[in-house]
């Protein structure tokens, strides 16, 4: 079974220690969502955990692998990547968006494989892009874009999705939609660690909560366990009420 | 419609390689270019379809079809369509780094210099924009720096003009510059071809990877690309193709970007099936803009080069002003 495990990565850059000896794992049936302020070292853990970037100290495996040396073909089968910035270059129809997703199992646009036209088509289906998936990417608006970078995650057919941020600039219904997305990648099977900034949102729908702050990871379990008003004083400085998975942040420290 | 654009660009490009030995300072008929093709006809016309006007042709086609490749694959690259050859100052610091040859005599000690020298300093200067395009997702900078490559390449082709020892070297310079296919024979023609055949093969085989690019160089090397295998293959592929491009017919400009830009709504806006149909297209534009310098009556011959220019420019100017912002 697919793991993703960082075990105490250290990444200093110009002397600034971005993340420090951070360890954590992600198994395929959980929904993980990493939580910390802005410049917490939230996207320098992901890149480094996933090799995209060098860490300074510690390793880190992606099915038992080191990162570090893994191609990035092997990476991209193994676990979907979606990046916080995701610019498009070019007004590509949806199914072609989608289809890059394919990319790591040797797809070529306009040249689909049985499988790969399958994988696009059940990923178009499930992000409920049926109906979209002729038009130009650009388009689109900002939630229909999400979903488009899901349904490529999800035509990857890779057993681990990690995204950086997919909810941010989204409103209320798009956010909650993507969470239902992610919710149904892992029920049925998927592992996912997603970048949040919304403590309710990241409650209500993870297993576990991976709270980060200074490039250290302050706290690794269920919402039941790490959701609590000290917690969200420390990690992100505001003065909050919790009622259950609730969070009513009243105002900054 | 789509799957009608390669066949069709190909069909109108055997038209118009047959039209341009028809057409010229003494036309030919129809029958007489076919006989003079087929090897019969009289001496005088196979002297001029085989030796002057075929040829001439091809390598217009042949250098408009390395341009407009090398265009699409670094447009792909750059994730942007004002990328070309020309106007990333790659064709100028070419053609400048063959007038040294040149000038220095160094063509004379061996031919194989001057399309070495050529393929270096098309490769030097796509390398250097590949760098900065690393360091920068910014337009605006890449641009600038082809800008600031051509203009130095310029300023250092001027100097080397400035000292011309005589006329003669200073008219073969001035065609470096402006770009010409005029009096090119099928041995200049095979002596380019391993480098545009080489440059062209690495294009097409990396091409997987420019679709891939359409993401971001995040997210495309989230999906599994070799970020730096791709940059080296594209760099070193359209510096190969415009440096063998550039010693076959010196500096010619923005064909590499008006042909991709034609092309591109008909195969999706995807860069990696863009390639083809674009050099193909390429080729055709600078057989027909030949013919049209062939057929222009002045005194002395215009310059392929000069024509593209007065052209493409504006054909950029517009695609720069029509920019559409691209999405986040």
């Amino acid at each position: 079974m697919t793991e993703l495990a960082a075990n105490t990565l250290t990444v200093v850059r110009d002397g600034a220690i971005l993340v420090d000896g951070a360890s954590f794992r992600l198994r395929a049936g959980e929904f993980v969502a990493l939580l910390g302020p802005n410049g917490a070292g939230k996207t320098t853990l992901l890149r480094a955990a996933l090799g995209l970037a060098p860490p300074t100290r510690g390793t880190a495996t992606l099915g038992g692998e080191d990162t570090q040396t893994l191609t990035p073909r092997v990476r991209a089968r193994r676990a979907s990547y979606l990046p916080q910035r995701r610019p498009l270059a070019w007004p590509s129809p949806v199914r072609d968006v989608v289809a890059l997703g394919r990319f790591s199992h040797g797809a070529a646009l306009g040249r689909l494989g049985d499988a790969d036209q399958r994988a696009v088509a059940s990923a178009l289906e499930s992000c409920d892009l049926a109906a979209l998936a002729d038009r130009s990417a650009d388009t689109l608006s900002g939630g229909e874009l999400a979903r488009v970078h899901f349904a490529r995650a999800f035509a990857a057919e890779a057993p681990l999705l990690i995204a950086d941020e997919p909810v941010a600039a989204l409103d209320p219904r798009h956010q909650h939609r993507i969470m239902e997305l992610v919710r149904s990648f892992v029920d049925t099977g998927g592992g996912a660690l997603i970048v949040l900034h919304d403590v309710s949102l990241a409650a209500r729908f993870a297993d576990r909560l991976l709270w980060m702050l200074d490039g250290r990871i302050v706290a690794d379990g269920t919402p039941a366990e790490t959701l609590t008003a000290e917690r969200l004083a420390d990690v992100y400085g505001v003065r909050a009420g919790i009622d259950g998975l609730n969070v009513q942040v009243e105002g900054a420290l | 419609m789509t799957r009608l654009l390669t066949p069709g660009l190909l069909l109108a490009s055997a038209l118009a390689l047959f039209a341009a030995c028809l057409l010229g300072s003494t036309p030919l008929e129809a029958s007489r270019v076919v006989a003079a093709l087929a090897g019969g006809a009289d001496v005088g016309d196979r002297i001029v379809v085989w030796s002057i006007r075929l040829p001439r042709a091809l390598t217009a086609f042949c250098v408009g079809a390395a341009l407009g490749l090398s265009g699409a694959a670094l447009q792909g690259l750059l994730r942007n369509p004002l990328a070309e050859p020309g106007v990333l100052g790659v064709s100028a610091t070419a053609s400048m780094t063959a007038t040294f040859a040149l000038y220095y005599g160094l063509v004379a000690i061996n031919p194989w210099v001057l399309p070495v020298a050529a393929i270096s300093g098309a490769v030097l200067a796509t390398a250097l924009i590949a760098l900065a395009a690393v360091r920068t997702t910014s337009v605006v900078t890449l641009i600038l720096i082809g800008v600031g490559l051509a203009s130095f390449a310029g300023a250092m082709m001027s100097l080397l003009m400035n000292l011309a020892p005589n006329p003669f070297s200073l008219s073969d310079m001035i065609n470096w510059m402006l770009g010409s296919v005029a009096n090119r024979s099928f041995d200049d023609l095979l002596f380019a071809a391993p480098f545009l055949a080489a440059g062209c093969a690495i294009l097409f085989a990396s091409r997987r990877g420019l679709s891939a690019l359409t993401l971001g160089d995040e997210a495309a090397s989230g999906v599994g690309l070799n970020l730096r295998r791709q940059r080296v293959l594209v760099v070193l592929g359209a510096g190969l193709a415009t440096g063998g491009a550039v010693a076959l017919a010196g500096a010619i400009g923005f064909v590499g970007i008006v042909a991709p830009h034609i092309v591109r709504p008909w195969v999706g806006h995807d860069p990696a099936r863009s390639l083809l149909p674009s050099a193909i297209l390429a080729g055709l534009i600078l057989v027909v803009a030949d013919i049209g310098v062939r057929l222009t009556p002045t005194d002395s011959e215009l310059k392929l080069g000069v024509v593209a220019a007065l052209v493409g420019a504006p054909a950029f100017v517009w695609i720069a002003m029509r920019r559409r912002t691209v999405v986040d």
